[in-house]
């Protein structure tokens, strides 16, 4: 990328320049910078606290930076609320817990935010909702409520969910965490599915097994650093860093 | 070795039915027995003398205190001043505005329980915003020939319940902007919305009562005053919606996080986040408390005997000092009790319907 630094590169998805955060003294990210094409599949790994989740978290806002610029789309992420709000229209999340609404229906889940941030007529919504669901393969599920749903099956439903809002991002933070193994493998393949289908994508995940199969590249995280990254077959084979070499020969050979 | 699905069989007749039930809960062993049948025969030796005052030497007809006996209850007192029990001093010739007024709130809230009936949305509005006008029209009178009917006259049961539905409706609304406030991001907002609470829930009902009565006069200027009803009115919604913030507010904290980043990473504004996502779920969490502080609020509002506002109790109270029905107050405090004890078990009961019924699949029950 040889771009002015200034310039908004419009190739671009999402673009961290020089970004720090802190949680009161604790420095949690120190000076993040990467650079995510359109239609680019990014897998993020690392140890628990090296700052992985919210890193993502602050593409979309969910955690507040405090130097360094964020752009997404175009669009420079500020404390303006109504950039805030446009950006989180574009950027569709799934969280480790799913964060369904157990109170709203299935399908319910899927329209409500199309029709109340996006104004899309009912119909319509739902017409898009069904389609989605047919694709993360639970269409007879819509009418359920998720506390009726298996784990695996509430993690699609919220791939779904976001998916309905048409967004240009994806950002995984641990999908499969806190599923049951037997579940993991179903919410893996929607989104190899969504990968290959040429969706951007931000990924946290210990799978390494979906990063070798999908990502263009894998991105190491420790301590609040971007430590190392590479396409994943270099990644995996011939890991650059000692920190690297050692975070893999624990999680790949247990 | 074979393995067969084995067929699923009827559980032992002693365990199920009336019978397994009393053999689990009342006579599992000699010890629970024993319990049983001292308990039951105390219940049967106290509770009797009760059931032969209040039913078996009552005496229920007549019109004077003549006509009792005097071994139990009398229930003629009750009889002959029922109408004042109900209406107060409200005129008689006028009363049927209050019975109208009345039958159509429980015409409106029972189209709103019944889960079968349609168009809740519309029939909520209306409930909620045309029938407080109705009402307000009927009751004060004024208007289409209405005789206007001075709040000084108004009491009994129907002012307990104007007091009651007035300071219902109007005080949740109020806690939950109040809860929210406490819990907004903005300094001013929330400091406001604490000192208001802290103030509020800090002092006795009694005394705002008496302020709004006696004190809030001397505020305003010369001439200006406004009815003392609508004073007791505003001072028990103040009152009692810094109780509902709190109420709210513990049901705000157990929503978890998620539930707020799922909101705003699909780019919902705040209100929408609250209306739509958050108070559903809180609300539901909130209903034992809420109903709790309805339930506190109804009996309450006999408090208004202190600013010279005549509810059931104190009409009652006052109808007990007549010379002509001295020494039946027992009769008056049960009766009261029992009306407010229908009024506050219906609520506590369709709360408990209520919660059932919003029940998704989530939680613990």
């Amino acid at each position: 990328m040889s771009e002015p630094q200034n310039r908004v590169d419009n190739e671009l998805a999402v673009e961290l320049r020089n970004l720090n955060k802190w949680y009161g003294e604790f420095h949690v990210l120190k000076n993040i910078n990467l650079q995510v094409k359109k239609g680019e599949r990014i897998v993020i790994c690392g140890p628990s606290g090296s700052g992985k989740s919210t890193m993502i978290r602050c593409i979309n806002r969910l955690e507040e930076h405090q130097q360094g610029e964020i752009i997404v789309n175009g669009r420079h992420l500020t404390e303006d609320v109504k950039q805030i709000e446009s950006v989180r229209k574009d950027v569709g999340m799934v969280f480790q817990h799913f964060n369904l609404f157990p109170h709203l229906t299935v399908l319910e889940n899927c329209v409500l935010a199309p029709i109340w941030v996006k104004k899309v007529p009912r119909k319509e919504a739902e017409a898009t909702a069904m389609k989605y669901l047919e694709r993360v393969k639970i269409p007879e599920q819509a009418k359920k409520y998720p506390g009726q749903l298996s784990g695996g099956q509430q993690q699609r439903v919220a791939i779904a969910r976001s998916l309905c809002m048409n967004p240009d991002v994806m950002l995984f933070d641990e999908p499969t965490s806190a599923l049951d193994p037997e579940m993991i493998k179903e919410v893996l393949d929607v989104m190899i599915e969504l990968a290959r289908e040429g969706m951007t994508m931000l990924c946290v995940t210990h799978e390494m097994g979906f990063a070798k199969t999908v990502a263009d590249r894998v991105i190491f995280m420790d301590s609040g650093q971007i430590i190392e990254e590479n396409e994943p077959h270099a990644f995996f084979n011939n890991p650059e860093h000692e920190r690297t070499k050692l975070f893999l020969s624990q999680i790949l050979n247990h | 070795m074979k393995y067969e699905t084995q067929k699923a069989l009827p559980p032992p007749a002693s365990t199920i039915g009336v019978l397994g039930w009393m053999r689990k809960h009342l006579f599992k062993g000699p010890g629970s027995s024993i319990a049983t049948l001292v308990l039951g025969y105390l219940a049967v030796i106290w509770l009797w003398p009760l059931i032969d005052w209040a039913f078996i030497s009552a005496d229920w007809l007549g019109t004077t205190r003549q006509d009792c006996s005097g071994d139990g209850a009398c229930w003629v007192f009750i009889n002959q001043r029922l109408d004042q029990f109900l209406y107060g001093f409200y005129p008689e010739a006028e009363t049927w505005r209050l019975d109208l007024s009345f039958v159509i709130l429980m015409a409106c809230i029972g189209w709103l329980v019944i889960p079968r009936l349609p168009a809740k949305g519309p029939m909520a509005v209306f409930t909620l915003v045309i029938f407080p006008f109705i009402a307000f029209v009927l009751l004060s009178g004024g208007f289409f020939g209405l005789e206007p009917v001075d709040t000084h006259k108004w009491g009994g049961l129907s002012l307990t319940l104007v007091l009651a539905v007035v300071g219902i409706v109007a005080a949740l609304p109020f806690g939950v902007l109040l809860a929210l406030g406490r819990r907004s991001h903005m300094p001013i907002v929330r400091s406001l919305s604490v000192i208001y609470i802290e103030i509020w829930r800090g002092v006795p009902l009694i005394t705002v009562l008496f302020m709004a009565s006696v004190m809030l006069p001397l505020f305003f200027p010369e001439g200006m005053d406004f009815d003392k009803l609508l004073r007791a009115l505003i001072g028990i919604t103040m009152f009692q919606s810094a109780y509902m913030a709190e109420v709210v507010r513990g049901g705000l904290q157990a929503i978890p996080r998620g539930q707020y980043e799922a909101a705003d990473a699909l780019g919902l504004g705040y209100w929408q986040k609250m209306v739509m996502i958050i108070l559903p779920q809180a609300l539901k969490l909130m209903i034992p408390g809420i109903v709790n502080t309805f339930i506190a609020l109804f009996k309450d509002t006999s408090l208004v005997l202190i600013i010279g506002l005549f509810d059931l109790l104190a009409i009652m109270q006052a109808a007990a000092n007549d010379p002509n029905w001295i020494g039946f107050a027992t009769e008056g405090y049960v009766f009261v009790a029992l009306v407010f004890w229908v009024f506050c078990f219906s609520m506590s009961r369709y709360s408990q319907h209520l919660e059932k019924r919003l029940h998704t699949g989530h939680g613990a029950r």
